[in-house]
């Protein structure tokens, strides 16, 4: 065994283990990121009903819906231009209210419905996610003193 | 006063610091043996300053002296005592405060047992180290003050937020902080030694054991932060990769390759260049880990705060660190003499792959934490993605099972060059457990992802093939027990530690897949009176009453659970509005066997008298974090190996040739 075949080989395990690492993070990169968007894009482009979404934007007062079984909660996410109805089946997060911030995580159906499979909302009543901070200033409804991150 | 004496104290300590950072390292460089020797009392100045500073902080909290900013903003005085003092570090200036108290004390305890280190690294060691402190000294000082008062001061403060009052969470950031710091030292060794040109056996040898500690230290922490996402956020989930997982775990994936090629360097004087580059990124990580998340770069609950002073300033630093280390490393790096040769197939083959492995791994979740920073900048915001759980599933856990298949065969090879039949041979009985293992977990659980089923059978491949090693070693069943008692209690420590860290492993592997595999959710709107099933077990709802807490107000809902007519426990899940941030939590009630658990939560009322419910059976769940604690004891029992103690006398004669197989 000399120096040189022993680099040779850790340049082909390295070759290998990376090679293989690189493949499986541009394949995962392909079909497992959830794209943000806010309502207005939302409209404005409808992706195809495969792809995530995370639909960032406030709770629009007045819209939460609870169905009979209790568990199925209807509502309209806005960036104060658009707004977009939402579907859920689940426990809301404890933070969820009427003109919280909120994200939610789904796809879109052909109906016009995003169907969420997740609700989140931050730990702290005075966090904006910084996307729905960013979606808000893009449709002019940003005020100071709504809190979040910048 | 206090706090001001205590302000004062954190000056003191980088005066004591900028010395410790100078004069010990021009010392060093010109061969000036007093100027050296300033180093030791100059650390333990600094810890003492920094002690005292830490008190002084921990008085306000504990006296409710709403006159500090700090306090005002996090404390409350009708808290519990212990959250009291918890709340020290569960804010972003407090916890830099913890994080110098952790840094000057490795520094301190480097100066206190490294009596036989060469007197010129020690000094550059602790120079090293001193910077370190700096930096972080300056940042506490002039971007985030815990010692600030306010005027007038309020009656009362802000309360620290509910979800940190929790026995899990206050000593899960003391733990994280003390492997992320821990790891300042293999880094400041590094360093050191590359300023020093020199890197041997012995520096590994003195490398290893603070990389142990900071190491069990970081598992540890990794550990009680899901364990504590697993029963405080009632998502029964114990890990979400989130971008504050992520980063502390990170340097744990590099830390444990770094566990594994100091070994190497110690007893084959090779893949030392590729060791002191591990130092340094480890410890990088671990800034980035601190700083990344807390600027609030990646939002997150533990973003505690942002301003673009502070953000400015960890830019500043994170760049100086980590830039001037690479740039030391890789002016001075190639001067580094290169040492043993070894085939593919051997121990030291074995250790390049695992660290292949765990880099590989480590650039995977790197890549799937900042991509989404990344890709925004070169979008320059348009494009906002997440990166979820499917990405990381599709890439770190491939990348896992190999390796966690080639942990078992690696400890069988020998130094050097190293026969890969007689290895696998060894390992009959740990295949013959596999494939009854992924069996039973198949026939147990009715079918099954195929997948799931295979890893349950690497993880028990690993764990036999762990204990199979051991066994070997001491020839157990092969010799008379006494014998074999003997053998054992001759073992180096460090080879009882390997046994244990691995087959914890394997029981963390266990509980990660059952969990996540075999869970059962049942999510409805109960009456009271009403029951729900889940698997196997009923749960009689029995309704909600109203409770009250020191600082908060619960809805405890209360439920009788039954198996096969028999009751056997009382659920109590609650949701709690605490009244000073009006903030509800949810605090979910949990019935654990060794084997599952079974967790309860109640969401919201839905006015009508039925609540929504949320159920979970998860099988081996606990298994995690048992898994978790036999990892730490494996690595405390390593640590606490003779021949790393530093300052140890040399091994006699006789335990040599007892351990001859050489100890991992």
């Amino acid at each position: 065994m000399t120096r040189k075949r022993r680099r040779l080989y850790i340049v082909v395990a390295v070759l290998l283990v990376f090679g293989s690492a690189t493949g499986l993070v541009l394949i995962a990169l392909d079909d497992s990121l959830d794209l943000f968007q806010s309502p207005s894009q939302l409209i404005a482009s409808p992706p195809p009903p495969e792809r995530g979404i995370r639909l960032g934007g406030l709770v629009e007062e007045g819209t939460v819906l609870r169905a009979t079984d209790g568990l199925s909660v209807s509502f309209r996410i806005t960036d104060g231009a658009q707004s977009v109805p939402v579907n859920y089946q689940g426990i809301l997060p404890d933070l969820f209210r009427e003109g919280q911030g909120v994200i939610t995580l789904g796809k879109m159906s052909p109906e016009g419905t995003f169907v969420a499979r997740e609700v989140l909302a931050k730990h702290d009543e005075n966090y904006l996610p910084r996307e729905v901070v960013d979606a808000l200033k893009e449709s002019g409804q940003w005020r100071e003193g709504m809190g979040g991150t910048e | 006063m206090i706090v001001e004496l205590g302000h004062f104290a954190l000056i003191l300590a980088l005066v004591a610091a900028v010395l410790q950072g100078s004069l010990p390292m021009i010392g060093a460089a010109r061969g000036n043996h007093a100027w050296m020797e300033l180093a030791r009392p100059a650390a333990l100045t600094q810890l003492l300053l920094v002690v005292f500073a830490f008190s002084a902080l921990t008085h306000a909290y504990v006296t409710s002296d709403f006159s500090v900013a700090n306090v005002v903003e996090n404390s409350h005085s009708a808290k519990p005592l212990l959250y009291k003092i918890t709340g020290v570090w569960g804010n972003h200036e407090g916890s830099m405060l913890l994080w110098i108290l952790i840094l000057a004390a490795f520094g301190s305890a480097v100066a206190v047992f490294g009596g036989n280190l060469p007197p010129s690294l020690r000094a550059r060691v602790l120079g090293v180290q001193a910077w370190i402190g700096i930096g972080f000294i300056l940042f506490t000082l002039f971007t985030s003050n815990p010692f600030l008062r306010v005027f007038p001061a309020p009656l009362d403060g802000q309360d620290l937020n509910p979800l940190l009052q929790d026995p899990g969470l206050a000593f899960h950031p003391p733990m994280l902080y003390a492997g992320y710091v821990g790891f300042s030292i293999a880094f400041s060794f590094a360093i050191a030694a590359l300023i020093e040109g020199k890197v041997d056996a012995a520096w590994a040898r003195w490398v290893r054991p603070w990389t142990l500690l900071a190491w069990s230290f970081l598992t540890g922490g990794i550990a009680l932060g899901s364990w504590w996402a697993y029963y405080e956020l009632g998502w029964g989930g114990w890990w979400f990769w989130d971008p504050v997982e992520n980063v502390s775990f990170m340097p744990w994936l590099l830390g444990t390759a770094l566990l594994h090629s100091a070994i190497v360097v110690e007893k084959r004087n090779a893949l030392k260049v590729w060791t002191i580059l591990l130092a340094i990124l480890t410890f990088s990580l671990s800034l980035i880990g601190t700083f990344v998340v807390r600027s609030g770069v990646l939002t997150s609950v533990h973003a505690f705060a942002t301003d673009p002073e502070r953000g400015f300033f960890i830019l500043i630093l994170l760049a100086v660190t980590i830039g001037g280390s690479l740039i030391l490393f890789a002016i001075r790096a190639p001067a580094l003499k290169a040492g043993g040769l070894f085939a593919p197939i051997s121990r030291e083959g074995a250790m390049v792959i695992n660290n292949l492995f765990l880099a590989a791994a480590c650039a995977t979740v790197f890549l799937g934490t900042l991509y989404p920073l990344i890709l925004e900048m070169l979008t320059d915001g348009r494009q906002k993605v997440s990166v979820g759980p499917p990405f990381f599933n599709a890439t770190f856990v491939p990348l896992m099972v190999p390796l966690v298949f080639l942990m078992a065969v690696g400890p069988m090879l020998p130094w050097k060059r190293g026969d890969l039949a007689g290895a696998l041979g060894r390992l009959k009985l740990a295949a013959l457990a596999a494939v009854t293992a992924a069996g039973l977990a198949y026939y147990l659980q009715s079918g099954g992802p195929v997948l799931a089923v295979g890893a349950i059978g690497v993880a028990a491949w690993l764990f036999v093939g762990a204990l199979v090693e051991w066994t070997d070693r001491v020839k157990l069943f092969r010799v008379p027990l006494a014998d074999s008692w003997h053998r054992a209690r001759n073992l180096p420590r460090a080879a009882h530690g390997m046994t244990l860290a691995h087959s914890g492993l394997a029981i963390v592997m266990a509980g990660m897949i059952g969990s996540s595999v075999w869970k059962t959710e049942v999510v409805t709107n109960l009456m009271p009176g009403e029951t729900i099933e889940v698997a196997g077990y009923s749960l009689l709802f029995d309704g909600v009453s109203s409770q009250a807490g020191p600082n908060y107000q619960a809805d405890r809902a209360r439920f009788t659970v039954t198996r096969e007519g028999e009751e056997i426990a009382v659920l109590f899940p609650e949701k709690r509005i605490y009244q000073v941030r009006s903030m509800p939590t949810t605090e979910a009630a949990i019935r654990t066997t060794l084997l599952a658990d079974l967790y309860a939560v109640i969401g919201d009322s839905d006015g009508q008298g039925g609540w929504t419910v949320r159920v979970y059976h998860e099988p081996l769940v606990p298994w995690i974090w048992l898994g978790c604690f036999v990892m730490v004891a494996g690595g405390l029992t390593s640590l606490s190996d003779r021949r790393l103690r530093v300052g140890a006398p040399r091994r006699r004669r006789k335990d040599q040739a007892a351990s001859r197989p050489a100890a991992a």
